[in-house]
């Protein structure tokens, strides 16, 4: 196997696994941006994939087709709904938003296992039939190298992700919408004091990411697993927020660590069949992202600094 | 109200709410949510099987509550329980399969070398806290999943390619005759009383030692315990190191007493995750975690018995465990509203 086969048989498997990563983390950068801290991520990917699949399930004979992006959207406003949950604890009732991000996962974890159990009496749902599927986009894959590499059998949602990380990049950073969201994070009171309604933000935002995080577990329900049991989602939410963290708070930078984890994570998978890489045990790729993390944190890797009123609950008039 | 009583009182209305939106739920998806609580009752309280079963399952619970709770007095969050705990469990087990040795010795080797294992893994996140300021928080979930796969690949090891290891040899065992006799031969072992005298353990340390008074004082101001002379960094690396080794021997209780072996997991266990309700529940106290423990541990194994007796899937008692901890953590707004009610009663007079 030639270095260039063993790249066009590598890089889409990456961008594959890692389109779910990056919406996920996208939805971090915009709650944590605004200073909530989003450890429900996970949860949030959960409801996102059950509800995905049962939509998908329920409603494949009447959209057909269509059916898997259709359930993207049903997958976005439960999980909009669950973020509710967590943007009134941790913004309203001043909640630790670790803590009640954490009841978060285990509610969302629990909830949809339970209703699988109810609806479909066993531990997992069926698997559906309307999928996403890959395609060869016209023209641009008979390029020669970028075609196979980016543009050969590849999924829709792939390239709606990265479309989402610059838009989201736009909105941050370009529109006054983003600059009062990066107000908010970092000096609440200042924003505050300038007439920004920072409740309002931070309930935008955790929403924000509480759809992104949704349309996110869909997806990856909808293209890797095909069914919802409960190992479905499986620490996608927390490599999510590590891409965010590696990332440092940015969409783009979100977007790079994303497309990195994705291609340990399917290098991890992958691998067996690539010289050299075979030759890797496996658990280094598979704690890769992890550690990889845990050096950017600590600096090895340039600093990381988190927004930074990131985590604490707004008081008015408390200095 | 004082200021007391409120405390006391805002675990115990989220302990209400949890279980009235389980009923709730039962209620609307169609179950009786009368035969589910009985079905509940009885898986925990229904023989001496299935309460020795269930003070079994009290028991790490009570470590990673000890664990959570024990961070917590010192100002950091440690999400990493589960890691711990896991690397705790490999740890005792591989002791207990790998050598032969007189029960004096092996025994306490392999709980001792679970507690090791714990405390080098809250070691890490406690040192990049103390050096480089990097949060707690997120170190400690990187290195949960570090533990899982880093204790997969060694199981596979160490098996040779298995998925668990053999059963540890009885010298390193917690298991007792007499408690399985007490209890119609449930799996009920020693490690509660290693897990009780743990909570007396950690009460000490903090009520009774310096070390203890300089640890809360981190917790509740780091500049001014930093102006009083303490050493802040040595005291957040030993919050954690003290708080892994309690989580590590929670594992060693799952070890050496439950299943004496130590098998490669798909997924979390999930004890560590449960460590953060029951010390939030206890308000990160020793006495509130054997409440805590008791109360979770409890309703996770009495939830075994709902699906047969009642019909209704175990995952209810989780739910009704995450909505507990939202309404512990919202406590402001509890406190709020009692205090409204206390005003108007005031009021009225």
């Amino acid at each position: 196997m030639s270095f260039l086969d063993v790249l066009y048989f590598i890089i889409p498997s990456a961008i594959f696994y890692a389109a779910p990563l990056i919406l996920v983390a996208i939805g971090g950068v915009f709650s944590e941006r605004s200073g909530v801290v989003n450890i429900g991520l996970e949860g949030l990917m959960v409801i996102g994939a059950f509800v995905g699949i049962l939509f998908n399930l329920l409603y494949a004979d009447t959209f057909g087709a269509a059916t898997p992006w259709i359930s993207l959207i049903a997958a976005m406003v439960a999980a909009l709904l669950l973020s509710l949950l967590h943007a009134v604890a941790s913004i309203s009732f001043r909640a630790d938003q670790v803590v009640s991000g954490v009841a978060i996962n285990l509610l969302a974890i629990a909830l949809s296992l339970y209703l699988v159990k109810r609806i479909f009496d066993k531990g997992q749902t069926d698997f559906i039939t309307e999928r996403f599927s890959r395609y060869n986009v016209p023209f641009l894959s008979d390029i020669p190298v970028i075609g196979p590499l980016f543009f050969t059998s590849v999924y829709n949602t792939s390239f709606f992700a990265i479309a989402i990380a610059f838009v989201a990049w736009f909105i941050i950073y370009k529109t006054p919408f983003g600059l009062r969201l990066r107000a908010v994070g970092e000096h609440p009171m200042a924003a505050d004091t300038m007439g920004i309604n920072v409740t309002r933000m931070r309930y935008i935002a955790v929403m924000i990411s509480g759809a992104l995080a949704g349309i996110g577990g869909a997806i990856y329900a909808q293209t890797i697993t095909n069914d919802f049991g409960h190992a479905t989602i499986n620490g996608q939410g927390f490599m999510a927020l590590a891409a965010m963290i590696f990332g440092k708070w940015h969409p783009l930078g979100a977007m790079g660590a994303a497309l990195f984890f994705g291609f340990a994570q399917s290098l991890s998978i992958v691998g067996s069949s690539i010289p050299y890489i075979q030759e890797i045990p496996n658990v280094f790729l598979l704690i890769l992202p992890y550690v990889l993390t845990i050096f950017a944190l600590a600096g090895f890797i340039g600093r990381a600094n988190a927004p930074l009123a990131n985590g604490k609950p707004y008081i008015k008039g408390q200095r | 109200m004082s200021n007391r009583a409120t405390n006391l009182l805002v675990p115990i209305i989220s302990v209400i709410l949890g279980l009235l939106v389980g009923a709730v739920i039962m209620l609307v998806s169609g179950y009786s949510p009368v035969e589910g609580y009985a079905a509940l009752w009885n898986g925990i309280f229904g023989d001496m099987y299935t309460i020795g079963e269930t003070i079994r399952q009290i028991t790490p619970y009570l470590l990673a509550g000890l664990a959570v709770a024990f961070a917590f007095r010192s100002g950091l969050f440690n999400i990493g329980v589960e890691g711990q705990l896991i690397v705790g469990w490999f740890a005792a087990a591989y002791v207990g399969v790998a050598v032969e040795l007189p029960k004096i010795i092996h025994l306490p080797l392999a709980i001792i070398a679970a507690a090791v294992a714990g405390a080098l893994w809250g070691f890490v996140p406690g040192l990049l806290k103390a050096k480089f300021h990097v949060h707690e928080v997120i170190v400690t979930i990187m290195m949960n999943y570090i533990a899982l796969h880093v204790t997969n690949a060694l199981i596979r090891t160490v098996s040779d390619g298995g998925d668990r290891t053999e059963s540890i040899f009885a010298s390193a065992s917690l298991r007792s005759e007499f408690l399985e006799n007490l209890t119609e031969f449930s799996r009920l072992h020693f490690g509660i009383i290693i897990a009780l005298v743990m909570v007396g353990v950690m009460w000490f340390i903090l009520e009774k030692t310096t070390l203890g008074f300089e640890l809360k004082a981190v917790g509740f101001n780091q500049n001014a315990s930093q102006y009083a002379g303490m050493n802040v960094n040595k005291n957040i690396i030993l919050a954690m190191v003290i708080s892994g080794a309690f989580a590590g021997l929670g594992g060693a209780m799952e070890a050496l007493g439950t299943f004496e072996y130590v098998s490669s997991k798909g997924g979390f266990t999930g004890i560590g995750f449960d460590g953060i309700a029951v010390a939030l529940l206890g308000m990160n106290t020793p006495l509130g975690v054997i409440f805590g423990a008791t109360l979770f541990g409890s309703l996770k194994y009495g939830a075994l018995n709902m699906p047969n007796a009642a019909g209704i899937p175990i995952e209810i008692v989780e739910i009704v465990i995450a909505v507990i901890i939202f309404f512990v953590a919202s406590g402001y707004i509890i406190r709020l509203l009692l205090l409204r009610a206390s005003a108007k009663k005031k009021e009225a007079k």
